[in-house]
């Protein structure tokens, strides 16, 4: 399989640092593969490992009951033999002596270590960001802190209209919240996205009541008694607030590996296996920044694909088993009743095709780079996101009218240029 | 609560009790049945949760709305018993269901 770097299928110690949804597929990919050894997973979190997407979707609506948020059952990592440090920081990486030092001083040996860290959200770096009601959102105990206050007719000023903002935005409005969106880009999504979805988007919310307000100065949060009431703008407006949430992008949590001198360039750096520059030791995840085979750079990714996908390389590297496959990158969003599913990556594209209308609320944007696709972000339309993820993958070229023809279908496309 | 028994391409049976509430996606996953990966945890996103569902309780497990219809279009090996098991809800109904795994989810 030609496969680079020190082979460490007797590994017989193997730690996971971060039980997020990399760590966790880390551990199910060895215990699945074969691995009989200790396995460890050290977690900064109370709780199991879980899923985070539900948290800004049907779980903050309180849709979603909490025990279907976690990936496997306590019972599970008993019956697998994995040891949960739950509750604890790992403080440490020794190198030389292989081991991880944790918060309370314990050590813990390895031959082989998954960093699975994740990543934290930014934090806003203005006058009141520390009153209370004003929150981050990222973990389950985020949630906590915020369900019992999205109560009809609060006001809540969400910072930042980036996905995860967006569908609190949209949560906040199904449970009857008045709700502003402030962003300091001309656009939503601007990140993220070309300027078609962000004012598809932009006028989905506005239509369901959100006071979106883009090229937003915000400058600073005041408060009552310690409590935020409101958001000041720059230009003096002054935005009732009963709750704020902030959603202004993450950092990787790099710096363990950092100080241990591992390589990292906004992100710990891997090949394709999620081996990092020591080849004990493994990045997966948010905290990773990886090769992207099929646009041949190295970027950092922030989805679940990513992790699970990492989680399965580092796995089978230190099992010496055949790399899995990799596949093109892939995100979903879920706002009221749109499902928006990007698969690609669309930095560089320099011409996009529209399918479908975005008036009936189920069409898709594909993106071309010199005739060929790169990416497609398909509202209400999973055969364009299920075929695009396809033909992103052949590196397929496709003619543009023939993508925005709707008489021939996503199936048709994806054979023909398999042909 | 439901038994339901989840056959993979090979033949073999394993069978699970499954909670009310739960999908059958979820009952398999908790229980590591092999051949369903369910990448997206349940968001009707990823279509690698298809299963095949036997006949006697095709009409018991209940309506595909639009989302799944169009992912399962575009699935391989889809059959007219094919479903995504993270759109079908546990109840007592479903006790003695059987499902089969396809070969691939993807
Ligand atoms: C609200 C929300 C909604 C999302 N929605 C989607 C979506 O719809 N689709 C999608 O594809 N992606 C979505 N994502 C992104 C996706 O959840 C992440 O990309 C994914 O969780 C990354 O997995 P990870 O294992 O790298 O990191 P995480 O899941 O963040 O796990 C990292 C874990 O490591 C722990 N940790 C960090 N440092 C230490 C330390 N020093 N010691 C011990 N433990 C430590 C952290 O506390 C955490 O538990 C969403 C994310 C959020 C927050
Ligand atoms: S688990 Fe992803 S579609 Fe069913």
């Amino acid at each position: 399989m030609g496969r680079e770097g020190l082979d460490l299928s007797d590994a017989n110690k193997i730690v996971i640092l971060g039980g997020g949804q990399a760590g966790a597929q880390a551990i199910q990919s060895l215990r699945m593969g074969g691995y009989e050894g200790a396995l460890t997973l050290i977690g900064d979190e109370p709780s199991l490992p879980y899923q985070r997407p539900p948290l800004s979707k049907a779980y903050m609506k309180g849709e979603f009951a909490e025990e279907r948020l976690f990936f496997k059952p306590a019972a599970w990592y008993e019956d697998n033999n994995v040891e949960l440090i739950l509750s604890t920081p790992a403080t440490r990486i020794d190198r030389k002596n292989q081991t991880v030092e944790m918060a309370h001083g314990a050590h813990i040996e390895y031959d082989a270590l998954v960093i699975a860290t994740g990543s934290r959200p930014r934090s806003l770096p203005l006058e009141g960001a520390d009153l209370e009601n004003v929150h981050d959102l990222r973990g389950l105990t985020d949630v906590e802190r915020i369900q019992p206050q999205m109560i009809e007719g609060r006001n809540i000023v969400i910072i930042g209209a980036g996905y995860i903002g967006l569908e609190a935005a949209a949560v906040a409005r199904q449970m009857g919240l008045s709700a502003t969106v402030l962003e300091m880009a001309p656009r939503v999504l601007a990140r993220v996205t070309s300027p078609v979805m962000s004012e598809f988007y932009e006028a989905e919310h506005r239509r369901q009541g959100v006071d979106i307000r883009t090229n937003a100065r915000l400058a600073r949060l005041e408060g009552k008694d310690g409590k935020v009431t409101a958001a000041i703008l720059e230009d003096g407006t002054s935005l009732p607030a009963d709750l704020v949430l902030v959603g202004i992008g993450i950092l990787p949590n790099e710096e363990l590996a950092n100080e241990a001198g591992i390589a990292c360039n906004n992100g710990i750096l891997v090949d394709r296996d999620a081996r990092t520059s020591d080849p004990r030791i493994f990045a997966a995840g948010d905290c990773a920044s990886r090769p992207l085979v099929h646009y041949g750079r190295s970027s950092r990714l922030e989805s679940v694909h990513n992790a699970i996908e990492q989680g399965k390389l580092a796995a089978a590297a230190i099992l010496g088993k055949p790399r899995p496959p990799e596949d093109c990158p892939w995100f979903w969003s879920d706002q009221y009743d749109l499902k928006l599913q990007i698969a690609g990556l669309s930095q560089g594209y320099d011409q996009i095709v529209l399918r479908g209308s975005p008036e009936e609320r189920k069409f898709a944007a594909f993106y071309l780079k010199n005739g060929t696709l790169i990416a497609v972000d398909a509202v209400n339309s999973a055969p364009e996101f299920l075929a695009s993820k396809k033909l992103i993958m052949m590196g397929a070229k496709v003619e543009p009218d023939t993508l925005s023809d709707t008489t021939v279908s996503m199936k048709d496309i994806a054979a023909a240029a398999a042909a | 609560m439901a038994k339901i028994t989840y056959i993979d391409h090979d033949g073999t049976e394993r069978v699970v009790e499954a909670k009310n509430g739960e999908t059958v996606m979820e009952a398999a996953v908790k229980n590591s049945i092999p051949g369903i990966d369910a990448d997206c945890g349940g968001a009707c996103a990823c279509a690698t949760c298809h299963v095949y569902v036997d006949q006697a309780f095709m009409d018991k497990v209940g309506e595909q709305e639009e989302m799944e219809k169009s992912m399962l279009d575009f699935a391989e090996n889809v059959q007219e018993n094919s479903r995504l098991s993270c759109q079908i809800t546990v109840s007592d109904e479903l006790d003695g269901l059987r499902v089969t795994t396809p070969e691939s989810q993807h």
